[in-house]
């Protein structure tokens, strides 16, 4: 059925090309990038994260991070720092919504304690890095709008401006891999003066499931202050059959630990 | 006591390795084990001349935080253990603890754990009334936030749709340790811990009991909780020839938390209602925390709070948070090295007492972290019941951990 789905909007996107404003092109191809990757309904996966500064140096995360597919709103996710040791059993817990803002609780191994912060802040580095927590965020269709920008062979560019006057960007420039479930290959970042800040390149790709491709690598380059940060993803299971109560707060507070 | 006290444990880790065996047969899915050390050297400088004969300035100490887990079936079976050991100057500083030892299983909308575990609720930052769960290790920080581990079986059902309800069975009561005579931060008389009774005639075996129920709904998470059994706090009680009766009370505290997040808004409350056979009383603090957040673009968070105390015990209640109002910044850099700093000053609204207080972190290399805290009392008013044995006690803080 989704297969049949799938093809009925690849049809629609390519064969109505002409009939179509920029816009509607653009958030068509959103929205069959999304419908490429629906149904993977829960992963796990090992992040390395690896922060270069503009003089080469390097410093080193390790997380865990726990998803969970929701389809009528956006996904569920839990992060858990394995490294550095004095914020191992660091976690966070967010439920993404399609329209408004996330909800984000943070457990303090120390203490125990599980406190609820503001999401409020899009823009801000993720631990130090040059990823912004909303690069990071489940990448859902309603938080931008779009206008698609020209397709060279199998690579299609689309711009997308991001819906919430918080985001740190006035728009990005996405690339999709058509011929290869609309996987993205590269992003641009522009920031809000709508000058270059961050290049975000995927590879090491590998198809998961037969249908769900994930890259290995993230790579994201700062071009204003030349830092970088590496992203490593190994371990990716699909099979874990994780359910609603692996995201719970009760389960943040048994992962951190 | 002691004798039971060990029994106890062992009894325990018995039944504890039992469940784990069964477990072990059963499930042939692989276990993860941790073990984990952090060593810290820490120095305490007051100051000021001592109030007390016997009192020391400079307190150099060692502290050590070993730690191991083993968990299997995915991590929803596990056995978790924190212990912790303290030698400092101050005898009564020098002590040792078992935080955490608990045997932990979750399976679908239900989690148990059996053990010594630390539990912790509540919302805002500058006092923690809510929480109740565990015992104070009074003389290992001011704040009040380090824990002795509490022995429990607890249950928590969590729902989607309903929250989460938590039942507490405490078979045993932790008292609460106070400075030897060394020490600063203490009474003109040594308080010691095993002067201090128990109302209850099964003195720290009262059987006791607690409640929580917690949800969650759009911008708002509350709490509501109950406990029954021996106070966390000693109560003080003075007879006609001046005379000091202390001892832990049979008290009923209901607790409520609530926090509203509204986009940089974080909206606090916590309040209690206690009654004991000699003593009922309400208390609550409430306020709000304002986060500017990535101003300079560089990840520069700082973050404004102000929440006001009341306490209706007055001059008898143990931290002096009264009626009194707490002002603070929170200052996160957001740095490879998770540098961040809390300042605060909480400001007594009758009387002239100001305690001002600092917090700083910094991650050095890869294993090592450094802190930085001050605390100084300023001008404490001669008619403050407790602080005013403090005033001379303005100390910093240098500690350096090390992670293994």
């Amino acid at each position: 059925m989704k297969k049949i789905i799938l093809s009925f909007v690849a049809i629609a996107v390519f064969g109505s090309a002409f009939a179509q404003s920029p816009e509607e092109k653009g958030l068509e191809i959103a929205k069959a990038a999304e419908l490429a990757d629906i149904g993977f309904k829960s992963s796990t996966v090992n992040i390395k994260m690896t922060l270069k500064n503009k003089n080469g140096q390097t410093s080193e995360r390790l997380l865990t991070t726990k998803t969970f597919e929701l389809n009528e709103d956006g996904d569920k996710s839990l992060i858990v720092f394995n490294s550095p040791r004095d914020v191992k059993g660091t976690a966070t817990l967010t439920f993404t919504h399609k329209k408004g803002s996330d909800d984000q609780w943070l457990f303090l191994p120390s203490i125990k304690r599980v406190k609820r912060i503001s999401s409020n802040n899009k823009s801000g580095p993720f631990v130090g890095s040059e990823f912004a927590y909303e690069d990071l965020s489940s990448q859902e269709v309603e938080k931008y709008t779009y206008k698609f920008i020209e397709a060279k062979g199998n690579l299609i560019t689309v711009e997308q401006d991001p819906v919430d006057p918080k985001s740190g960007y006035t728009r990005r420039l996405v690339t999709y891999n058509k011929d290869k479930g609309y996987r993205m290959e590269k992003v641009e970042f522009y920031d809000r003066k709508n000058s270059l800040l961050k290049t975000l390149t995927y590879s090491e790709y590998k198809l998961y499931k037969n249908k769900f491709w994930r890259a290995g690598v993230f790579k994201m380059s700062n071009k204003q202050s030349n830092k970088q940060t590496t992203l490593e993803f190994t371990e990716y299971d699909f099979d874990a059959e994780l359910t609603e109560e692996d995201f719970s707060q009760t389960a943040l507070k048994r992962a951190g630990k | 006591m002691k004798i039971k006290r060990v029994l106890f444990f062992s009894m325990f880790l018995l039944i504890v390795s039992g469940l784990h065996l069964s477990a072990q047969t059963k499930k042939k899915k692989k276990t993860v084990q941790e073990f984990e050390l952090e060593v810290e050297g820490e120095y305490r400088y007051f100051y000021k001349d001592a109030q007390f004969n016997g009192q020391k300035s400079q307190f150099p100490a060692l502290a050590f935080t070993p730690k191991y887990t083993v968990e299997w079936d995915k991590g929803r079976e596990s056995i978790n253990f924190t212990g912790f050991v303290r030698f400092d100057i101050d005898n009564k500083r020098s002590h040792w603890d078992v935080r955490e030892l608990y045997y932990q299983k979750a399976k679908g909308k239900w989690e148990l754990n059996i053990g010594l575990k630390k539990v912790y609720w509540g919302v805002t930052e500058s006092n923690h009334l809510v929480d109740i769960i565990n015992q104070t290790d009074q003389v290992e920080s001011f704040d009040g936030e380090e824990k002795l581990g509490q022995p429990m079986v607890q249950f928590t059902w969590s729902t989607e749709n309903f929250g989460s309800l938590d039942f507490f069975y405490l078979p045993y009561h932790r008292k609460r340790e106070f400075s030897g005579a060394k020490g600063r931060l203490r009474f003109p008389v040594l308080l010691e811990k095993e002067a201090i009774s128990y109302q209850s005639n099964a003195e720290e075996w009262r059987q006791d009991v607690a409640i929580r129920w917690s949800h969650y709904m759009g911008a708002f998470d509350v709490g509501v909780s109950h406990f029954y059994g021996n106070g966390r706090e000693p109560l003080f009680e003075f007879n006609q020839q001046g005379e000091i009766n202390a001892f832990y009370p049979v008290i009923n505290q209901t607790g409520v938390d609530l926090q509203v997040t509204h986009n940089a808004f974080l909206w606090k409350l916590e309040s209690i209602y206690r009654t004991a056979k000699t003593q009922d009383f309400f208390a609550i603090v409430a306020g709000v925390e304002y986060t500017f957040s990535n101003i300079d673009s560089n990840g520069l968070d700082i973050g404004v709070i102000g929440e006001y105390l009341y306490d209706e015990r007055d001059d008898l209640a143990l931290n002096s948070l009264q009626n009194d109002l707490f002002i603070g910044s929170r200052i996160a850099f957001n740095d490879t090295k998770d540098t961040s700093i809390l300042i605060g000053g909480i400001l007594d609204l009758e009387k002239t007492s100001k305690i001002f207080s600092i917090e700083a972190s910094r991650r050095i290399g890869t294993s090592w972290k450094a802190e930085i805290e001050a605390r100084i009392f300023n001008s404490i008013d001669n008619k403050e019941f407790i602080l005013t044995n403090f005033k001379e006690d303005s100390f910093v803080k240098f500690s350096i951990s090390k992670f293994f």
